[in-house]
């Protein structure tokens, strides 16, 4: 085995002798290749589409996507209208600002269909005609008793109140129905510009408003706009960060340019990569430039912190670089590969955006691994570097001084921490799996913002269902429109429902003013002949745009049903709501095959069907490393016992989250495999140096373990530091899938630390127990005083 | 002429070639809709063109089949009989009559209408669950017809001056040369801002009509084709209508039209609806 490493050894310093020698071929391949491959960053673009989270087969999206295609794939804006004095809007100079936006809301770029209370088709008797007309036929110019006439109306129209109009008259919305064609990524903020642009005429025109903007539209510009913002916000943060760390722990201005320099170079190369093989960004996938700027630097850290020690050692500089790449070699090479393992399982997320993180992620990790053994040499020799040698000690002493404290307290340590991870970890039942869109965003997204004040106006999340009555024609079958109608009161009856479209309510009201609109009529047609020629006559009477087409299935086999829910239900409550509505279906009418659907029913699953795709994907991931670890270590126990305090501080990791947060969304599911693969790192190069320790020296338990916190505390400390500082920068991100993501791992990161010093040592100690008692015996120990 | 085609002539042609000099003058009390730039007079010369190959039908009976269909795939079907009267005069429009088949809920139900050059057509639904008439008030005709992706003013208003005309060049389609003309609204309350049309130029008829909608955005194509020749009269019996923005479409097939079948005025007023069964 000692043969191996030697020839390992041989290798890693013939490398970088040959990387010094031929430095400037080096440097300058390595800037020509990642230019090269980085031609490709400018082919990227971000998704602005909410569906990008979905695979092609999750149930929910298949489900959502047949609903679509029977009825209408759309997506909308909403605007609210708040009048700034409280006033109320039926009034003429409230009701010419709605009709005029109304009126120019048609001309946004893709839009379908506009709905306000003033083009609300309202109908009504006039001996034997039925009118059918706008409900504020001339915004601005109706007369007073007209004016009350309308809120009248309005008020007590199921299909208004509550959807467009609140009950006090004094908020309106508007909704803006668009239809993309999906052929190009600037439709969405072409279409968000152009409302953008006519909210603020209407501002101007009429100021006496609030208007507010949401909509599934500007969730998914909001999409786009979060990667934009973190791009620009978080990135110089991240580089100003790794500036600083690199700069206190090696103390070298030119030392740290040369990391920058790979650093950068390697997230480079990954996202050049990732533009060449056409991947859209969106959600945790930019995130990828902040994960490798923070691994790239650990691969540079272990080689700079041995280079330093080598030259405080008196070595020249050149020596010093081969001397760190050969000492290193193995190590970076095994955490690189682990770290990459661990990145890939994301493959088997159900959401491709993480996917795709994982692989550009694996692509910088790999470049970042290249470059810190062939180009980081290649620049070091050609920089000057000095170094300090005080500081160093005092790091070095200080470290000895905490191994012997480890040491001395060995098995309290490790019954403590046991404790506490153990306690910790029965937390994990508690943590509840949350999605709700509009959480998604920080709120310096105005999606956000405009949504929040939404909310306490009007219902958001809309859950639709399409109510099959099993055959053509089969909607105006009375038993039909009974059992919808029963199921629009239950709907109705919820408290968590804001409001409900459904057929039942035209067909009432046609029935009346098919019968001179006597009250009395005011119920559900009982013959089914009658019901659809009624149908068929208010059809024919809905002009251009606000047709029953995306209502009512073409051969009037199935109609929707649309409840609005208030926008601060949690996904607790609206998966309960999901299999309660459901449930009713099957007990009372289950002639009639329904199922909830929706943006918000699809993210109300992606945490579980994350959770359950990664299963295999992690579990492939903890087999792959262990393997690793075993050829690493060159002990099957060894790299058994490897994985322990890995997979510790990962479910610890979840029991504080569970105790202190409580809900966390699906990027959960993505933390097992790839927080695995980064944690990892700290324990190799702890036991590869305790293995060399016991095996090369012979040291005794305690003896290796001191040398292994003597030779690598120092680079596990601070690579813990970056890689907490690194992730921490996530946390700031706009789109909180990134913000948990970032939160997650660094606190996994930083109890894996604590893991790695104070319960390691102890188990290792406890292990190697009966053989060191004879060798201490023998050889005495020169460490212990 | 898309499915019903036009009416008869009375202005002569002497007058109307006369007109047709006079850039931007009008001819009768309907006001000319040729323009004064040159394309504007050579669409409506194109236009005109395909009005006059119609002239003279007097009336017509047809049985037709609308066949719905949705981006799942779903089919769905519709059957109707279509009368219709070739108009009197320039004053007015035809008139026609539709009475559904099938669906059976739906059997019976009848469907008159009157058209006008500029103001909204007149409409009736004779309702054979309710036994009564009832008038259709909507003075926009572009809201789907039947759930179709027709509206029912995509069939009937080709009256020749209920648009503007600007003619945009010559194109091949379906293997013939076609003049390509867009035409304007010039009534009020249509869902569309332009139509465009590409005429063929040996029989002169329609082959295909793109749909604008209020933002100037492609909304739907309107695909005419297996024209069949009844004495000079030319009838297309295919009309298929792709929606551009939601990906349905509606295909409507006729069978064969009958011409002259003795259909007068009387057979399309108001109170022939409750007669009809």
């Amino acid at each position: 085995m000692s043969a191996t490493r030697s020839l390992l050894d041989s290798f890693a310093s013939g490398l970088a002798t040959w990387m010094i020698r031929l430095r400037w071929i080096v440097i300058i391949a390595a800037l020509a290749g990642t230019g090269f491959i980085a031609t490709n960053i400018t082919k990227l673009e971000y998704s602005n589409n909410y569906r990008t989270f979905f695979s092609k087969s999750n149930p929910e999206l298949v489900n959502f996507e047949a609903f679509q295609a029977t009825y209408t794939k759309s997506d909308n804006f909403i605007l609210m209208f708040v009048p700034k004095d409280g006033s109320e809007i039926f009034t003429n100079a409230n009701l010419a600002a709605i009709g005029d936006f109304t009126e120019k809301a048609w001309r946004i770029p893709y839009a379908a269909r506009v709905d306000s209370v003033t083009n609300f088709q309202y109908t009504y008797a006039d001996g034997d005609e039925l009118i059918v007309e706008d409900l504020v036929p001339a915004p601005g110019a109706s007369s007073d008793e007209e004016l009350i006439a309308q809120k009248g109306v309005a008020l007590a129209e199921p299909l208004l109140n509550g959807q467009l109009i609140t009950s006090d008259a004094r908020v309106t919305a508007v909704m803006v129905t668009l239809v993309y064609p999906e052929q190009s990524l600037t439709e969405v903020p072409e279409a968000v510009a152009a409302i953008r642009a006519l909210r603020e005429e209407i501002e101007a025109a009429y100021p006496q408003f609030e208007i507010y903007l949401t909509g599934s539209s500007m969730m998914n510009n909001a999409f786009s706009e979060a990667v934009q913002k973190d791009f620009t916000s978080l990135i110089p943060l991240m580089i100003g960060i790794i500036f600083l760390t690199t700069l206190i722990a090696v103390r070298s201005v030119s030392a740290t340019f040369a990391t920058l320099v790979m650093v950068v170079l390697s997230t480079m190369i990954a996202m050049g990569w990732a533009g060449t093989v056409g991947i859209k960004l969106a959600g945790p996938s930019p995130s990828a430039v902040i994960v490798i700027l923070t691994l790239a630097i650990a691969d540079a850290m272990h080689i700079l912190i041995t280079l330093r020690n080598g030259m405080r050692a008196g070595l020249d500089k050149h020596a010093a670089i081969i001397d760190a790449v050969k000492i290193n070699f193995l190590a970076v090479t095994i955490t690189s590969l682990t770290t990459i393992v661990g990145f890939m399982a994301l493959n088997f997320s159900d959401a491709p955006p993480f996917r795709d993180f994982g692989n550009i992620s694996a692509v910088g990790i790999l470049a970042a691994w290249l470059l810190s053994i062939t180009f980081l040499p290649a620049v070091l020799s050609l920089l000057p570097i000095r170094v300090r040698k005080v500081a160093l000690e005092d790091q070095q002493s200080a470290l000895v001084g905490f191994a012997n404290f480890v040491i001395a307290h060995n098995r309290k340590l490790l019954f403590t921490t046991s404790i506490a991870v153990i306690a910790l970890i029965a937390m994990i039942p508690r943590i509840e799996l949350s999605d709700e869109f509009r959480k998604y965003f920080g709120p310096s997204i105005e999606f956000r913002t405009d949504t929040d004040e939404l909310i306490k106006h009007f219902g958001f999340y809309a859950m639709e269902f399409s109510v099959k009555s099993g055959e053509p024609g089969g909607i105006t079958d009375p038993a039909y429109l009974a059992r919808l109608e029963d199921f629009t009161q239950w709907l109705r009856a919820d408290p968590a429902i804001e409001h409900v479209y459904s057929l039942t309510d035209i067909m009432k009201r046609l029935n009346k003013n098919l019968h001179a609109d006597d009250p009395d009529f005011y119920r559900l047609p009982e013959d089914r002949e009658l019901a659809a020629q009624y149908l068929l006559l208010f059809e024919l009477s809905l002009p251009y745009g606000l047709d029953l087409n995306d209502r009512i299935n073409i051969d009037k086999s199935s109609t929707r049903v649309t409840a609005v829910m208030v926008g601060d239900t949690d996904t607790r409550a609206i998966r309960k709501f999901i299999k309660d509505s459901e449930a009713w279906f099957a007990t009372n009418a289950p002639a009639y095959e329904t199922t909830a659907t929706g943006p918000q029913v699809m993210f109300t699953y992606i945490a579980q069907r994350n959770v359950e795709s990664m299963i295999v994907g992690t579990a492939i991931a903890i087999i792959a490393i262990a393997f690793i670890m075993m050829v690493a270590l060159r002990s099957v126990p060894m790299g058994l016992v490897s994985l322990l305090p890995n997979a510790l501080p990962i479910l610890a990791g979840f029991g504080l989250w569970a105790l202190v947060i409580g809900k966390v969304g699906f990027s959960v599911a993505a933390i097992a495999s790839l927080s695995l693969g980064i944690v990892i790192d700290d324990t190799v190069h702890f036991l590869t140096k305790y293995m060399r320790a016991r095996r090369l020296k012979n040291y005794s338990g305690p003896d290796a373990i001191r040398y292994a916190f003597e030779t690598v505390g120092a680079a596990i400390l601070f690579n813990t530091l970056i890689l907490m500082a690194g992730f921490s920068v996530l946390t700031l991100s706009a789109f909180k899938i990134n913000a948990e993501l970032g939160m997650l791992t660094t606190t996994v990161i930083g109890l894996a630390l604590i893991i790695d010093f104070l319960l390691l040592p102890g188990f290792l100690l406890m292990m190697s127990k009966d053989k060191d008692q004879e060798q201490s015996v023998q050889k005495g120990d020169p460490h212990v005083a | 002429m898309l499915l019903r085609p036009s009416f008869h002539k009375t202005i002569p042609i002497s007058l109307l070639s006369a007109a047709l000099a006079m850039t931007g003058s009008a001819v009768s009390q309907t006001p000319a809709a040729q323009g004064d730039t040159p394309e504007a007079q050579k669409g409506y010369e194109v236009a005109l063109r395909n009005d006059k190959s119609d002239e003279g039908f007097g009336d017509s009976r047809v049985t037709a089949r609308m066949v719905l269909t949705n981006r799942a795939g779903q089919e769905t079907t519709r059957n109707f009989s279509f009368s219709t009267l070739e108009k009197e005069n320039d004053e007015v429009g035809d008139k026609s009559l539709i009475v559904f088949e099938s669906p059976r809920d739906v059997e019976g139900t009848a469907l008159l209408s009157h058209a006008k050059i500029l103001d909204p057509d007149d409409q009736w639904l004779f309702l054979p669950a309710l036994k009564r008439v009832k008038r259709i008030s909507s003075s926009n005709k572009s809201g789907s017809f039947v759930g179709s992706e027709f509206a029912f003013e995509d069939f009937t208003i080709t009256e020749l001056n209920k648009y503007t005309y600007n003619y945009v060049g010559e194109e091949e389609h379906d293997g013939v040369m076609n003049d390509v003309v867009e035409r304007f609204p010039r009534y009020e309350n249509s869902g569309y801002t332009k139509q465009k049309s590409w005429t063929d130029q040996e029989i002169y008829q329609a082959r295909k009509v793109e749909f604008y909608d209020r933002k100037g955005g492609l909304f739907k194509t309107l695909y005419l084709s297996d024209y069949r020749d009844y004495d000079g009269i030319w009838r297309a019996h295919t009309l298929k209508m792709v929606n551009a923005q939601t990906g349905k479409e509606t295909v409507l097939a006729y069978d064969d039209f009958e011409f002259k079948t003795g259909l007068d005025s009387n057979d399309f007023e108001q109170g022939i609806l409750t007669r009809l069964r």
